[in-house]
């Protein structure tokens, strides 16, 4: 083990993007009750908790998935960071932003739109981080003078696309966008689309380079296939989205042809189902892996959540879904199920690495109830918000307060499950926190602290 | 990969110019913005949607002034229910509130009330302003 420790800028991200998750959950829950008791916890108004769940949610799969960046390249693919400096700042640009931003919602104070509640001045800084982040990674993927394995390609394009999609969430700033209400949400659900594409990339790419590593084999990572369905993801990223608005009155041909689009993913569906047997090989070999075990459940998810998301871009079945809690589903789902999935490997995975087998096998068994508890809920929960929706899809604009009561049942489920969720998900959180700890300890591998 | 690129570009361009031109030409009273910022400062969002894009606490608000008037949205901005929080707004903010919903009211219908579906698993809607 060497002194050099610029790779713990990017467990600093890692440990805080799991503190972030941990309270977001939290903020999550409360929001499920005041959804079925709205005077629950009046001092905290439902309008300040969901943006509190959201943003503090999505820094979760940031800043997991920049910290990996930060860790593996100059720890394990012989890359030194072009400036650990940099990396530092942004992390302390990021965690200033971030209480300022819990702060202004915390106080009522907002000013933006859906998902970036805050006041775009708050935006200002980010835009920045973003800048320090894309120069200092290029330069240090750089490096390697190539060719690049597809993660390298897809971390990349997450973080140029955030770039371009971030700037886009602001376009409504300027009144030519704002004052035609057609025009504002279509570009808005434009950025949100593909800054979801774009922080897939990050995240897909870390489930990519976690499987090389751990299967010890580079050649998916650098065969046709995978860069095939790069472009499609990337094609997908572009031009998909406006299966979000195909009940906003944008030009026709905008909805069609994201219809099609959208459907070129059953592709990635079919290679699933085709590979299914393959799959199962592999882990049924590296079942006894930790880090494995989180991307087997991402697997799965993958499946559930992407049936669902071909399906409510038919436009025929989204005519129904659209607007109800389906597609909570389907963005809950696939942030649960496959994003924090593989965040959780990468943590672990890090953890396994870093630490002697002794110290990280001590909670192994607390890491697998936790991971049980998790994904069982998920399910429920999952199985919930469809039933929720389907209940609201069937709703015909009569009495919304009736509708509401006969979803109830489901909304229960859901709040109830999500409670269960969080503990299951604290548990493993705890650990990966604690453990991360331990890495950075001062001596190297230090005494582990009591559990 | 510089054709997709290209190809995102002149797309993007479209969406933000004809694709999205207005089939109705109604301007925004300085009224109706005000609205439309004490919406966002409000964040109603977090409840309310606009064609079925936001929170699901509350109800739909893009048809809401002609579909149960304009005293209806009043008086819920102003009072607040049991499940909607009372703002403690002024008179002017629910007057620039309820203008907001008045403009977006006429700029579509949702839910769709007057459509076909196709055989592809497409949506032909009647009552579109396109
Ligand atoms: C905490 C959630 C919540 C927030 C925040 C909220 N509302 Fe509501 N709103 C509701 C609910 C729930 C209803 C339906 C109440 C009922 O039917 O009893 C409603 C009803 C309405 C209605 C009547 C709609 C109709 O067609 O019946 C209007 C208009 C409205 N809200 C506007 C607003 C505006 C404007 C804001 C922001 C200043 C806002 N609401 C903030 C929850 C909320």
């Amino acid at each position: 083990m060497t002194n050099d420790t610029t790779h713990f800028a990017g467990l600093r991200f890692m440990r805080l993007g799991i503190a972030a998750l941990a309270a977001g959950m939290l903020f999550g829950v409360i929001g499920g009750f005041q959804f079925l008791f709205p005077d629950f916890l009046q001092e905290l108004l439902f309008t300040k908790t969901r943006p509190l769940h959201v943003s503090l949610v999505v820094s979760w799969i940031f800043l997991v998935a920049i910290g990996g960046i930060y860790f593996y390249l100059p720890r394990q693919c012989n890359l030194p960071l072009f400036s650990a400096k940099a990396a530092n700042l942004h992390f302390w640009i990021f965690l200033l932003t971030g209480l300022a931003i819990i702060g202004s919602y915390l106080s009522g104070r907002f000013g933006g739109r859906e998902y970036f509640e805050f006041h775009p001045a708050l935006s200002i800084p980010i835009f920045l981080t973003w800048i320090l982040f894309g120069i200092n990674y290029f330069n240090t993927a750089r490096q390697d003078k190539g060719p690049w394995p597809v993660y390298y390609w897809m971390w990349g394009t997450g973080i140029v696309f955030f770039f371009i999609t971030y700037t886009e969430a602001h376009l409504w700033l300027i009144p030519y966008f704002r004052e035609n209400m057609v025009r504002e949400i279509t570009v808005q659900w434009k950025s949100y689309g593909a800054l979801t594409g774009s922080w897939n990339m990050l995240v897909y790419g870390t489930a990519l380079y976690l499987a090389t590593r751990i299967s010890g084999c580079e050649k998916y990572a650098r065969s046709r296939l995978a860069f095939g369905l790069y472009f499609l993801g990337l094609f997908n990223l572009m031009f998909g989205w406006a299966h979000h608005t195909y009940l906003v009155p944008s030009d026709t041909w905008i909805r069609t042809f994201a219809y099609f689009v959208s459907m070129t993913e059953l592709f990635i569906f079919g290679k699933i189902l085709w590979d299914w047997r393959a799959s199962l090989e592999d882990w049924q070999k590296n079942r006894h892996c930790n880090a494995y075990r989180f991307l087997i459940a991402a697997d799965i998810w993958v499946f559930v959540n992407l049936g669902l998301a071909l399906l409510i871009s038919v436009p025929a079945f989204n005519l129904f879904t659209h607007g109800t809690h389906i597609t909570v589903a389907h963005a809950m789902g696939s942030t649960i199920g496959i994003n924090t999935m593989i965040l959780l490997a990468s943590v672990f995975y890090v953890i396994r690495e870093e630490l002697p087998s002794e110290i990280h096998a001590r909670c192994s068994a607390q890491i697998r109830t936790g991971y049980w508890i998790a994904n069982i809920s998920l399910a429920v929960f999952f199985a919930a918000l469809v039933l929720a929706g389907i209940g609201k899809g069937a709703y015909d604009g009569g009495s919304f307060q009736e509708m509401m009561a006969g979803i109830r049942p489901f909304l229960f489920a859901f709040s109830l499950s999500g409670v269960a969720m969080m503990i299951g998900f604290w548990i493993m959180l705890w650990h990966g926190f604690r453990l991360l700890g331990v890495v950075m300890a001062p001596s190297g591998v230090a005494e582990p602290e009591p559990a | 990969m510089s054709t997709l690129c290209i190809a995102f570009v002149i797309y993007s361009a479209t969406i933000y110019t004809s694709g999205t031109a207005a089939t109705h030409d109604q301007r925004m009273s300085d009224e109706a913005r005000h609205g439309q910022q004490l919406y966002q400062e409000k964040n109603c969002v977090a409840c309310h949607q606009f064609y079925g894009l936001g929170g699901y606490m509350g109800p739909d608000l893009t048809n809401a002034i002609s579909r149960r008037g304009e005293a209806v949205s009043r008086a819920f901005i102003t009072a607040g229910t049991a499940s909607m929080p009372n703002f403690q707004l002024s008179n002017d903010e629910v007057t620039a509130l309820v203008e907001f919903l008045r403009f977006v009211d006429k700029t579509g219908t949702y839910p769709p009330q007057d459509y076909d579906v196709l055989w592809t698993g497409g949506v032909s809607q009647e009552d579109d302003p396109r």
